[in-house]
C-alpha cells in the first residue's frame, strides 16, 4: 500500500464547550489516510470517533473546536484554508454518509432531487446528467428499481434503501474521501449485510478513500483495510485489519471481542407453570394484521427472547401484554388468570406485575424530572411509599443498578451517560416490584462494552428476584448471551420456538438460518463468505 | 435635555442596582440558588428588580401617592411642581398619585387576564392533546369557531352584554386570549404525548391530571413561557384599546392606557407627561420579556453560544 497520501491529520486537538469551561475531548490524533484505502474508526460512545470524522472535512460541530494539530487532505491545508475553499471541498471531493439516513434526508424532496444538488451546485455536471448518472449509481447500489426510486420521497422507501441512496448521493462528484459515520447501526442484521455490501463494493469500484466509523468491531473488519481503535479522544493502537483481527496488542483492543463472548449460564428446563402466557393472540392496527395465532409462555426466574427483524410484530406483542393493543382474540394469562385486554380494564395491581423497559432511554425518560422521582414514582403509587420510606427505597435502587445515589439522586436524565440512563429505566421498572418485565430492544442503542454491562446487571437481577424477561431483540449476538428460550418470528407470525440450545442447533427453518448468518463475525473474509454463498443458493 | 438625561440615568441606576442585587445573591445563597444566580444574565437581574418595583408601588400605591386616586386636587393641566411633581390631569387630579394607583389597576388586572387565559388554555390544550379523538376535535373546532370572530368585536360584544365590570373584563379578556394558549399548548402537547415516557406513565396506570401536571407540562414549559411574555405585552394594548373605546377600565379608576389618551394635548405643547403612563408600560414589557427570555433559555436548556 504504498500509494499516495489522501489525508494527514497531525496532532488534532478539539475542545468541547462544557458548562462554562472546554474540555478536550480529542486529545492528539495522528491520522493517515492513502488514496483509495478504507479506514475504521472504532471505539465507545464518547470516544471521539464521530468529531475526527466530521474534523476530516475540516469541520467541528457547534459547542466544538479544534485547538490544535493540522489536517492536511490532498496538499490543503483545512485548518487555515478560507471557508469558501472548505466548502468547494464539501460534497465535491470529501463526502459524509451519517448515521441516521432518514434524518438526513430532507423529508420534503424527491431523493432524485438531492442527489443532484450537490454535483450541480459544485458544477461537476447538469441536471440531466446528473439524473441520468443517479439512476446508474442507484442501480450499482442494488437498490430495487433503480429508474423510478429516486422520485420517491425519503419517507417512501425503507431504512436500508435510504442509507444505500444516500451512499450513492455522497459518489456524486466521484469524491476522493467519504466519511461514513455508523451507516448500519441503526438497522437490523439481514438489512446491515445489504447495505454494507453495497458501500463496500462501490467504494471498491470507484476506489474512493473511506473513513468507516463504528462501534461494531466485526462490522467494519469486513470493510476496512487498516483498523484504528479510539478510545477518550486518544489513540489506543492500529493495524491493519487481519493483523488487529488476529493479534491484537491492547488490553482495550481485546476487551471489545469479550462482550460477545459473555453468556448467561445454561438454566435447568422450566419446572413450574409459567408466569406469563400469551395464548393464540391475533391483533391488528385497523385492518392492518399485525400478529397471527401467536403464543408462548414466560416463565419465572428465565429469560424468553422474540427474535426477527423490524415489522415482523415481535414489539406489538409487548403491546398486547401491556394492554395497549387489546387483540381481536386470543388472551393474555398471567399466573393463570386472563388479564383485561385493555390497559383501562386492568387493576393497578396487574399493571404493577408487568413492567417494561424501552429501547430509546433518551424518550422513556422525562427529561425534565429528577431521578428521584422517575424512579420513586411507581414505588409512591403501587407500594405506597412515602417521604423517609420512599427516599431509602430510591437510594436502594440506585445502589442496586450501581449509581451512586449520593452523586445521582437529584440529577435529570441529560445529565446521564447513555448507559446510565438505561440503567434508571431498568431502575423504573425494578420498583414496581415486578414479575415480569418486557425489555424492548433495550441494548440496541447502546456501544458494545456498555451493553455487556447492562446485560450482566439485568441477568443478576434475574438471579437476585427471579425475574421473568422477555427480551425483545434482533441481535442474535444478545440471544446467544442471555436468552433461555428464542421465539423466532416473521411478519406475525411464530416461525419457530423452543429453548435456546435447539434454536441455534442446525438444522434450522430457513428464515431462522437467515437470521442466524447475518450475524457478523470477527472474520475479515465473513462477509465475502456469505455473499458467495449465498448467490449460489438457488432462487 | 433635561428629561431624557434623567431617563437615562434612572435606567443606568436601575442596572448598578440589577448587577447588586445579583452579585449579593450570588454571595449570599447557596446550592441550587447560588447556581440560578450565577447563571442569570443582567439583563434577567433588571427585569426581575423592575417587577419587583412595580409590585410594590402596586401593593403600597395608597401608602405612596401623596394624593387620593380620584379626588380633584389642582387646577387643569397644571405644570410639574413642589406640590404636584408631575402636575395634574385635565380635571386636575394629580398624575404622580394616578400613575402609582394605574400600576395597581393597569398592571393587576393586565396580568390576572394573563395568568388566567394561561391556566385555562394550556390545561384544556394539553388535556386535548392527551386524549385526542373526540375530545380533541370538539375543544378544537370550539376554539376555531372562537377564534374565527376578530378578537376586538368578540370583546366588544361580550362586555356589551354582560356590562363593564373589572371582573367582567377579566374574564372576556382572558376567555379570548386562552384561545391562543390553546393552540400553542395543544401544539407542542401532540409532540410529547407520543413520547415513550408518556406511555411508560399510562402503562403504570397514572391519571389524566398526573399525565398533564408532571410529565407533559414541564416538558411544554419553554414555549408557554415565552407566549405568556407576549400574551401580557397584548393584554396591554387590548385593556387599553377597551379603555378607548369607553369599554374596558371605567373612569374615574386611574388607568395608564386611558391617562395616555386623556392628556395627549399636552404633547402640542412639548409637554411629555402624557408619554409617562406610556414609558411605565414599555419599561414593564421590556422588563417581562428580559425575565421570559432567561427562562426560556433555561427551560429550553439552550446554552449561549
Amino acid at each position: 500500500m504504498a500509494r499516495e497520501i489522501l489525508l494527514k491529520i497531525e496532532g488534532l486537538r478539539i475542545e468541547g464547550r462544557a458548562g462554562d469551561g472546554w474540555t478536550e475531548i480529542v486529545k492528539g490524533i495522528d491520522l493517515t489516510l492513502h488514496k483509495g484505502e478504507v479506514l475504521g474508526l472504532i471505539g465507545e460512545s464518547g470516544a471521539g470517533k464521530s468529531t475526527v470524522g466530521l474534523a476530516a472535512m475540516g469541520f467541528a460541530r457547534d459547542g466544538c473546536r479544534i485547538t490544535g494539530g493540522s489536517i492536511m487532505f490532498d496538499g490543503i491545508d483545512l485548518r487555515t484554508a478560507p471557508e469558501p475553499q472548505r466548502r468547494a471541498l464539501r460534497g465535491a471531493r470529501i463526502a459524509y454518509v451519517a448515521q441516521s439516513a432518514a434524518a438526513s434526508f430532507n423529508p420534503a424532496h424527491k431523493l432524485i432531487d438531492q442527489y443532484c444538488e450537490a454535483p450541480v451546485i459544485h458544477a461537476v455536471m447538469d441536471r440531466a446528467r446528473a439524473e441520468h448518472d443517479a439512476i446508474d449509481l442507484y442501480r450499482r447500489m442494488q437498490l430495487p428499481n433503480p429508474e423510478d426510486i429516486g422520485f420517491r420521497y425519503p419517507h417512501q422507501v425503507s431504512g436500508g434503501q435510504l442509507q444505500r441512496a444516500m451512499t450513492a448521493m455522497a459518489m456524486a462528484c466521484r469524491p476522493d474521501l467519504i466519511i461514513f459515520d455508523e451507516p448500519t447501526t441503526a438497522l437490523d442484521v439481514t438489512t446491515q449485510i445489504e447495505v454494507l455490501a453495497a458501500i463496500r463494493d462501490i467504494v471498491r469500484q470507484f476506489d474512493t478513500a473511506a473513513i468507516y466509523i463504528t462501534h461494531d468491531l466485526a462490522v467494519v473488519a469486513q470493510a476496512a483495510d487498516r483498523i484504528k481503535v479510539l478510545l477518550r479522544g486518544q489513540e489506543v493502537e492500529e493495524a491493519p485489519t487481519r493483523t488487529m483481527l488476529a493479534a491484537p496488542r491492547e488490553d482495550y483492543t481485546r476487551s471489545l471481542w469479550a462482550v460477545r463472548s459473555f453468556a448467561r449460564p445454561e438454566q435447568p428446563p422450566p419446572t413450574d407453570a409459567p408466569i406469563l402466557s400469551v395464548r393464540n393472540v391475533t391483533a391488528a392496527y385497523g385492518k392492518v394484521a399485525v400478529l397471527e395465532d401467536v403464543s408462548f409462555d414466560i416463565h419465572p426466574g428465565r429469560t424468553i427472547a422474540i427474535v426477527g427483524e423490524s415489522g415482523s410484530g415481535k414489539s406489538t406483542a409487548a403491546r398486547v401484554i401491556t394492554g395497549l393493543l387489546p387483540p381481536k382474540s386470543g388472551a393474555v394469562l398471567f399466573e393463570g388468570k386472563p388479564l383485561p385486554p385493555a390497559l383501562k380494564g386492568r387493576k393497578r395491581e396487574q399493571l404493577r406485575q408487568v413492567q417494561m423497559i424501552y429501547q430509546m432511554a433518551d424518550t422513556a425518560l422525562n427529561p425534565k424530572l429528577r431521578l428521584r422521582e422517575l424512579i420513586g414514582r411507581p414505588a409512591q403509587m403501587y407500594l405506597g411509599l412515602e417521604g423517609k420510606a420512599l427516599e431509602t427505597r430510591v437510594r436502594d435502587l440506585l445502589d442496586l443498578i450501581e449509581l451512586d445515589p449520593d452523586t445521582y439522586i437529584d440529577r435529570l436524565p441529560g445529565e446521564l451517560s447513555g448507559g446510565q440512563k438505561q440503567r434508571i429505566g431498568i431502575a423504573r421498572a425494578l420498583a414496581a416490584e415486578p414479575k415480569v418485565i418486557i425489555c424492548d430492544e433495550v441494548t440496541s442503542a447502546l456501544d458494545q462494552i456498555v451493553q455487556e454491562g447492562i446485560l450482566k446487571l439485568l441477568t443478576r437481577l434475574q438471579d437476585e428476584f427471579r425475574l421473568a424477561y422477555m427480551f425483545i431483540t434482533h441481535d442474535l449476538a444478545t440471544v446467544r448471551a442471555i436468552a433461555d428460550d428464542v421465539v423466532v418470528m416473521q411478519k406475525g407470525r411464530v416461525i419457530e420456538q423452543g429453548p435456546k440450545a435447539r434454536m441455534f442447533t442446525p438444522p434450522h427453518e430457513p428464515y431462522t438460518e437467515l437470521l442466524l448468518s447475518s450475524v457478523p463475525e470477527m472474520d475479515p473474509d465473513w462477509l465475502t463468505r456469505l455473499l458467495d454463498r449465498r448467490a449460489a443458493l438457488p432462487g | 435635555m433635561g428629561f431624557a438625561t434623567s431617563v437615562a440615568l434612572g435606567l443606568a441606576g436601575l442596572f448598578a442596582i440589577a448587577w447588586l442585587m445579583r452579585a449579593g445573591a450570588r454571595a449570599m445563597f447557596a446550592g441550587s440558588a447560588r447556581a440560578i444566580a450565577h447563571d442569570m444574565p443582567l439583563t434577567a437581574a433588571f427585569g426581575i428588580l423592575v417587577i419587583g418595583v412595580y409590585a410594590a408601588v402596586a401593593i403600597a400605591a395608597p401608602a405612596l401617592a401623596p394624593f387620593p386616586e380620584r379626588e380633584i386636587v389642582g387646577g387643569q393641566f397644571q405644570a410639574w411642581s413642589a406640590a404636584h411633581p408631575l402636575g395634574t390631569d385635565r380635571i386636575g387630579r394629580d398624575m404622580l398619585s394616578r400613575l402609582i394607583y394605574g400600576a395597581r389597576n393597569t398592571v393587576g388586572i393586565a396580568f390576572a387576564t394573563t395568568a388566567l387565559a394561561f391556566v385555562v388554555g394550556a390545561v384544556l390544550g394539553l388535556w386535548a392533546a392527551l386524549v385526542g379523538g373526540w375530545l380533541d376535535q370538539g375543544l378544537s373546532r370550539f376554539v376555531d369557531a372562537l377564534m374565527a370572530i376578530p378578537a376586538l368585536i368578540f370583546s366588544l360584544l361580550l362586555l356589551t352584554i354582560f356590562g363593564t365590570s373589572v371582573i367582567t373584563l377579566i374574564l372576556v379578556i382572558a376567555a379570548v386570549d386562552a384561545t391562543r394558549v390553546f393552540r400553542l399548548a395543544r401544539a407542542v402537547a401532540q409532540g410529547i404525548v407520543v413520547m415513550d415516557y408518556i406511555e411508560a406513565a399510562k402503562l403504570r396506570g397514572e391519571g389524566s391530571w398526573f399525565l398533564i401536571r408532571r410529565e407533559i407540562l414541564p416538558n411544554a414549559m419553554a414555549p408557554l413561557v415565552a407566549e405568556f411574555g407576549l400574551r401580557f405585552c397584548f393584554v396591554f394594548l387590548s385593556i387599553s384599546s377597551l379603555s378607548f373605546l369607553g369599554l374596558g377600565i371605567q373612569p374615574p379608576t386611574a388607568d395608564w392606557g386611558s391617562m395616555v389618551k386623556d392628556n395627549a394635548t399636552l404633547i402640542t405643547f412639548g409637554d411629555v407627561t402624557p408619554l409617562l403612563p406610556a414609558g411605565c408600560i414599555a419599561l414593564l414589557t421590556v422588563a417581562v420579556n428580559f425575565v421570559v427570555d432567561w427562562q426560556l433559555h433555561r427551560a429550553s436548556g439552550l446554552k449561549e453560544q
